[in-house]
């Protein structure tokens, strides 16, 4: 019988959910990584049980994390304990944690500062890893969204990693400046169409498309409309906070905004707004329906600096239109008192049928439907602050 | 040898209990034992010090004989009782919430 495994990183250790396709028993595994920040957890569409962690601290920096065997065992990809990190020749082995900027003149522009919050220029610094984002048809290729805000790529399960230089040397890499989470690139989505289109998301820089595998990029933000910046419709600037797609229908992407849902249905030449009935239009989480492309799911949030659902009510909002018309879901969320937030990588969907959709807040609950999003259950109640939440679903 | 203090955190990544004692070849200052820790534990390499620069994290200390060496020169040689491995070279993490 199929299954799911719900991958969830928390602000102190990961925790590996998983059930059979009825999803309503639950084997909690973890804390793994106890102590430390997880701020994504991703598996491979090639092979579920290869996955990735991403394992950060403020004192120790970034592990990267690899396990082969669906999340039982773990191991920093690379050099086995007891060997010389460097080469004969005393050139430096991959390391696994080593996430270096490319401003090399054949890559990239050289690039060395972004803007501050007080637009002064600002030392590019490499701070973490957000978003993990193993490649469509191949278990060691995987994508790394980073603070800050750059694009990197191991083809070898992790061992190492270099820059997609072009993203930050495409031209306003200089005026990118951060959210008030930091310069982050959260958003990596692959075109299943086309293995030379991406998509990412940089808060607050924006969208940004790549059509040759990444050696080029464009901003794609035309149609955003950002009351917070000098000038509303810049073509950089947009606090981006997460953007989904359906693998049926790559060109059309949903867009959650710092305020504003969004779409566009060519592949990001324009957005327009599809906020329509939603109670705020602000929010960081969105997801698209595993079989349904135009059932898309978000969680309203009152406002930038509250950071809590309105009235105190957890809902999950659904259209079934792709937009512009929204209702609430609100069997099983609690209804009163609720004040916890759902940060950005913290929704994910399943392919069983029904649809199961997933999220977690930053109460500790992680939340399950297995209705597409009718009723709720929470899979655990106390966990540390959720960060993300992934889900693989099983044969 | 030389007997190094990890904090907890990088001891459970690099799977030592209690203290880690190197051969250290040379003149023992920082960078000769940050050297040899990270040649025996590669997976710390990033985790005490930068890997371009070189420089101590931010919120990473190094004490040693009731001194606080986090701001010597990393060439500087250690003192005499960390050389002999009658006291640790003891690498930190800083107090800085939870």
């Amino acid at each position: 019988m199929s299954g799911v495994r719900v991958l969830v990183g928390t602000r102190k250790g990961a925790f590996l959910l998983t059930s059979d396709g009825k999803r309503e028993r639950w084997d909690i595994s973890g804390p793994h990584f106890a102590g430390w920040e997880l701020y994504h957890l991703k598996g491979s569409p090639a092979d579920a049980k290869r996955i990735y962690a991403s394992q950060s601290s403020g004192w120790f920096g970034q592990i990267i994390q690899r396990s082969d065997d669906g999340g039982k065992t773990w191991q920093q990809p690379g050099i086995p304990p007891g060997e010389p990190t460097t080469t004969p020749d005393g050139m430096p082995k991959g390391e696994s944690n080593k996430f270096v900027y490319d401003t090399s003149s054949e890559t990239g522009k050289p690039l060395t500062t972004h803007q501050w919050y007080d637009g002064t220029p600002h030392p590019w610094e490499f701070k973490r890893v957000w978003h993990l984002e193993p490649a469509l048809d191949d278990p060691d290729t995987v994508y790394a969204g980073v603070e800050d805000a750059a694009l990197f790529r191991s083809t070898d399960a992790g061992k190492s990693w270099r820059e997609l230089a072009g993203l930050r040397g495409h031209g306003s890499g200089d005026k990118w400046a951060p959210g008030a989470g930091g310069m982050c690139l959260h958003t990596i989505l692959l075109d299943p169409s086309n293995p030379n289109r991406m998509f990412t998301a940089i808060s607050s820089a924006g969208a940004f498309r790549t059509d040759d595998g990444g050696k080029t990029w464009q901003p794609i933000n035309r149609g955003l409309h950002s009351l917070y910046i000098p000038n509303p419709t810049a073509e950089i600037g947009h606090c981006v906070h997460r953007i989904a797609m359906h693998r049926s229908r790559p060109g059309v992407l949903f867009m959650q905004k710092h305020w504003d849902v969004m779409r566009t249905d060519d592949a990001g030449e324009s957005w327009h707004e599809i906020s329509g009935n939603l109670p705020t239009d602000f929010g960081f989480v969105i997801d698209v329906h595993a079989h349904e492309p135009d059932t898309i799911y978000v969680v309203p949030i009152k406002s930038d600096s509250e950071h809590f659902p309105p009235d105190g009510k957890l809902r999950v909002y659904r259209s079934r239109a792709g937009g512009n018309e929204w209702e609430a879901l609100t069997k099983g969320l609690p209804q009163s008192d609720c004040y916890v937030n759902v940060l950005r990588d913290a929704m994910a969907v399943d392919s069983l049928d029904k649809c199961g959709v997933y999220f977690g807040t930053t109460g500790g609950q992680v939340y399950a439907s297995a209705d597409a999003g009718d009723t709720w259950a929470p899979i655990v109640r106390d966990l540390p602050a959720v960060v993300s939440v992934e889900v693989q679903t099983l044969p | 040898m030389i007997r190094v203090t990890l904090p907890p955190h990088l001891r459970k990544l690099s799977h030592v209990d209690g203290e880690v004692e190197l051969d250290v070849e040379g003149r023992v200052t920082q960078r000769s034992v940050l050297d040899a820790l990270e040649a025996r534990y590669p997976m710390l390499r990033g985790t005490i010090r930068d890997h371009v620069t070189q420089k101590r994290r931010a919120f990473v200390r190094f004490f040693a004989c009731g001194e606080d060496l986090s701001h010597e020169s990393p060439d500087t040689p250690l003192p005499e009782a960390v050389a002999t491995g009658a006291e640790p070279f003891m690498i930190v993490g800083a107090i800085a919430g939870g």
